[in-house]
């Protein structure tokens, strides 16, 4: 049998990785400047936390080391995980996080390249579901903080939830927007009362906003190096602007615009480096919009009629479940065969 | 706006370094007269010729050294005049490596052809002329080697309209077609216009890839207001494939279940047409090529090669290979293959020869696992998902693979070239199709088997009852008789044949049972005569020796069975596993009465 081609033009699983890591640079950038350099030790230690999981399990199940630590998947997960949660989260949150995702949804499923579920929403379910508290315990924004920490400060607080002795914890967090949205939704108040609340911006939240334009200035790069397809982010975004607005029309007083809804939560970082995942996701074209569609649906009903303030985690776990049936369904038409 | 509209738009295809250049930069040369010459008898696809000449004879160039058995089959001609050597097995340029038959021609140096007879294409009939190329030699010179005068006879059943001309040559490395266009645009339109002719073609296409513009020039030179039309491709692999090429100039998608023909299109290569044109114009037929050598040679460059020259002598022309050279490949870097020896002669289906280095063609780093980014399937000219094939092929899974349309692929290797985790693909894809292929001819002969058994058991048993019957009523006609000559005489005949007249009484069922009695007798003669036949043969009766005890009892049990649906009577035939068979004919005309019954209950029902 032939061995040919001979030759080969592709870059690397390592390159794939890293140029997604590249382009999360400018988000974490930006949420640095929002919410402080505690953000960094968070990341630092989920990717430790990754890294060491992950070769300890390829040990375990006899795999070569080297070429899966080198491949960065493992660091994407990390960083994604630390990225969705609490910038303040403790030390343990993070490490149990990373544990789930990398040890549970990966590695057990067979590593690289055969987890069903992206491992970094499940590790985000796993907490979302298990300390709801400390997961919606978000810090305020340092402009709006009445007390701000110094990165030193930030760092106790991640290790041994130690604050400066003059600050209480309520004076450093405050609920996120869609949190503080929902909660007040339900004491019937009105969008624009709850709007006028400081920490709203312009569309969505007061920061986040930045950190939103961040990610796709680092999803446009991923689309202009072909890392990933146009159909995913743009099915996604489409489809939670889309069905916002429904909601919005009929009711702008009681439902947020589709522009809070894409500037709020996680929408961009779903959008262009969740969804992305092409393990967990579908592989046709057509399957691609499908599944980013159903993924901004279900994102969008969650956090409407749902009991957590954000719907990304678990609208991707869902939509995870059926790629096998999307795949099956939208076979692209084969060149000289009928539709 | 373009570049935004291109960024939405799938690229299908890949485009490889071309490595052009460098074998385009001098001439076609002619290669000097190599020491022998070896034939293979098949360097095309279809049949093997039969051989004419015989060791140690004098052959004149061009003369016919072996002929076409059977239509696809194609002719070999001495390359020069000499005297053949011999007529043995030697290794061939393919991928199996395996050795063929071969004729190897030791030249005398003189080049001295034989008379060539020429048939003036402008006049004389089609038959004739199809009939002519039977003994060219000519076959597809792209690399399928398809006898051309198959492809050209087709026009008789559909009407061909359009004749696309494959100039792409979309290989790396190749420019074989390139420099024989650039050097013999003339020959080639000529030959272009003998092929339209002889399809009945209503217009010809040339399609070539945007990366040969002196060659396009060339040809559009040569064309000088002749109905014949020049496009451009661009230069993106696989182009080259014939349904892509059709799609790329005609527009037309030619079904998968349908040739090229059916839709009106058929396909010749530039070096094929032009071998036409020799043929009709000269009278020469297939004796040689262009050949690309090209990689790691000290200088690269295209050959005008006798087949059967062995690849030393070409290597050496070419300046020799480079030190480091490890082995050489036939064919382009995307679809060749490496050569099994050194020592292989060029055939018709070599185009190029490329010295292989680990410096060009390093050795891919170890596979990971498919992370299912779909390069694949974004890069594949059919929109095959290679990812979902992997998956099936590397879990045998070859059904499945077949639904996701695994025989569409033209193992082209866009899929291993863009893949990110370096699996390779088209290689399972090959291993897939050819498990495919062997399990389906295995089930094929099968099926066949069982059939042919099943018929001669139903024949077997038909028979026996066509007796039985016979036996029957001559039973019962011997019976009518003796009743007769009883009632007339008034005595019962008890001395009469016990098997035959048992008691004086009338009745069917004495006859039925004479019946049975004389079929029992008949059963017992069959299996002695049979015995007594193999016996004469000095062979065993097969299947007549119970392999062990196990088999002994299921034998009981068919017999137990036998019994109950009244077949007692061929239990002096041989019981051995045929019974076994007979039992089970038994159950599967059980079957098909109760299924025919149930039918009509059915139908009855529905009424």
């Amino acid at each position: 049998m032939s061995r040919s081609p001979y030759i080969t033009n592709a870059p690397s699983v390592s390159t794939i990785m890293l140029k997604v890591l590249l382009a999360l640079v400018p988000g974490i950038f930006a949420y640095a400047w929002i919410y402080g350099g505690g953000i960094l030790v968070t990341i630092t230690l989920a990717t430790i936390t990754a890294l060491a999981a992950e070769a300890a399990l390829l040990k375990i199940r006899q795999r070569p080391i080297k070429p899966h630590l080198l491949d960065l998947s493992a660091v994407v997960t990390a960083w994604l995980l630390a990225l969705a949660l609490p910038p303040l989260a403790p030390w343990w949150l993070i490490v149990v996080g990373t544990l789930f995702a990398i040890v549970i949804a990966k590695q057990l499923y067979g590593g690289l390249g055969y987890n069903p579920f992206n491992p970094a929403m499940v590790g985000y379910a796993v907490l979302l579901i298990s300390f709801p508290l400390i997961m919606t315990k978000w810090p305020a924004p340092l402009v709006l903080a009445q007390t701000k920490l110094s990165f030193l400060d930030q760092l106790s607080f991640i290790f041994n939830q130690a604050l400066p002795n003059n600050i209480q914890v309520d004076a450093i967090t405050s609920a996120t927007p869609l949190d503080y949205l929902k909660t007040h939704l339900k004491l019937n108040q009105s969008l624009s009362e709850i709007s006028q609340a400081p920490i709203f911006g312009v569309y969505g939240a007061k920061g986040g906003e930045m950190v939103t334009g961040a990610y796709l200035l680092g999803g446009l790069y991923l689309m202009q190096q072909r890392i990933i397809s146009w159909h995913l982010p743009t099915a996604f975004l489409g489809a939670l602007s889309a069905i916002a607005l429904v909601f919005y029309v009929a009711d702008p007083e009681y439902f947020a615009s589709p522009l809070f809804h894409l500037t709020s939560g996680a929408s961009l970082l779903c959008a262009f480096f969740i969804i992305t995942d092409p393990v967990s996701g579908p592989t046709t074209p057509r399957g691609k919009l499908y599944f980013a569609a159903g993924v901004g649906v279900l994102t969008y009903l969650i956090r409407v009629y749902g009991g957590y303030p954000d719907g990304v985690a678990f609208a991707v776990l869902i939509m995870n479940m059926c790629v096998p049936l999307i795949d099956a369904h939208t076979q692209p038409r084969v060149f000289g065969h009928e539709k | 706006m373009n570049a935004i509209l291109n960024f939405f738009k799938p690229k299908r295809g890949v485009h490889p370094p071309e490595h052009k250049a460098e074998s385009t930069q001098l001439p076609i040369a002619k290669l000097a007269m190599p020491q022998k010459l070896v034939l293979p008898l098949r360097q095309h696809i279809g049949n093997m010729p039969k051989v004419l000449v015989s060791v140690g004879e004098h052959v004149l160039k061009g003369q016919l050294l072996a002929t076409p058995e059977c239509t696809v089959s194609a002719a070999i001609h001495a390359p020069t005049s000499g005297t053949i050597l011999s007529i043995s097995d030697a290794i061939i340029p393919h991928p199996s490596g395996l050795p063929d038959k071969c004729i190897t021609l030791i030249p005398d140096g003189k080049d001295q052809w034989t008379n060539l007879s020429l048939v003036d294409w402008r006049s004389a009939p089609k038959e004739a002329l199809i009939a002519s190329l039977c003994t060219s030699g000519i076959v597809g010179l792209g690399g399928a080697t398809f006898p051309t005068h198959i492809k050209l006879r087709s026009s008789g059943k559909s009407s061909i309209q359009t004749l696309v001309v494959n100039a792409a040559e979309c290989e790396p490395y190749i420019t074989c077609d390139d420099m024989l266009m650039r050097e013999h645009a003339d020959e080639i339109i000529q030959g272009i216009e003998i092929a339209q002719y002889l399809l009945g073609a209503e217009k010809s296409v040339i399609g070539i890839e945007d990366n040969k513009p002196i060659a396009k020039q060339a040809m559009q030179t040569a064309i000088a207001g002749k109905p014949i039309s020049v496009v451009t491709v661009p230069t993106q692999y696989p182009s080259g494939d014939a349904r892509q090429l059709i799609h790329l100039v005609s527009g037309i998608e030619i079904p998968h279940d349908k040739r090229a023909t059916e839709m009106g299109v058929q396909v010749f290569n530039v070096a094929t047409v032009r071998a036409l044109y020799r043929y009709f114009t000269f009278g020469e037929p297939a004796i040689n090529r262009v050949v690309t050598v090209t990689g790691n040679v000290a200088q690269p460059q295209n050959f005008e090669v006798l087949f059967g020259t062995p690849l030393p002598a070409l290597i050496q022309a070419a300046g020799g290979a480079k030190p480091d050279t490890t082995h050489f490949i036939m064919g382009g870097p995307m679809m060749g293959f490496d050569l099994p020896s050194t020592e292989v002669p060029i055939t018709k289906a070599t185009n190029c020869i490329i010295a292989a280095s680990p410096h060009l063609f390093a050795p891919p780093p170890p596979a990971m696992p498919c992370i299912r980014c779909a390069r694949c399937a974004e890069a594949c000219p059919i929109q095959l998902q290679p990812q979902e094939l992997y998956w099936f092929a590397k879990s045998d899974a070859f059904e499945k693979a077949r639904d996701y349309k695994l025989f569409d692929c033209i193992e082209c290797g866009v899929c291993t070239y863009v893949c990110p985790s370096n699996i390779p693909l088209v290689q399972y894809f090959r291993y897939a199709k050819s498990e495919v292929i062997a399990a389906d001819k295995a089930k094929e002969a099968a099926d066949l088997a069982r059939e042919r058994n099943e018929f001669r058991l139903a024949r077997i048993e038909r028979e026996k009852q066509e007796r039985a019957q016979k036996h029957a009523e001559r039973a019962l006609g011997t019976k009518a008789e003796a009743a007769k000559a009883a009632s007339a005489s008034g005595y019962v005949a008890k001395e009469a044949n016990t098997a035959e007249a048992p008691s004086s009484s009338t009745s069917d069922e004495e006859a039925a049972k004479a019946a049975k009695q004389a079929a029992i007798a008949a059963a017992i003669e069959r299996a002695k005569a049979a015995k007594a036949a193999a016996a004469a043969t000095g062979l065993a009766p097969k299947n007549t020796t119970p392999a062990n005890p196990a088999v002994e009892q299921e034998i009981a049990e068919i017999d137990a069975r036998r019994k109950n649906v009244g077949l007692e009577n061929s239990k002096e035939a041989p019981i051995t596993a045929d019974a076994e068979k007979q039992a089970k004919i038994a159950a599967a005309i059980a079957r098909a009465k109760a299924m025919k019954a149930a039918t009509e209950a059915a139908k009855n029902g529905e009424k």
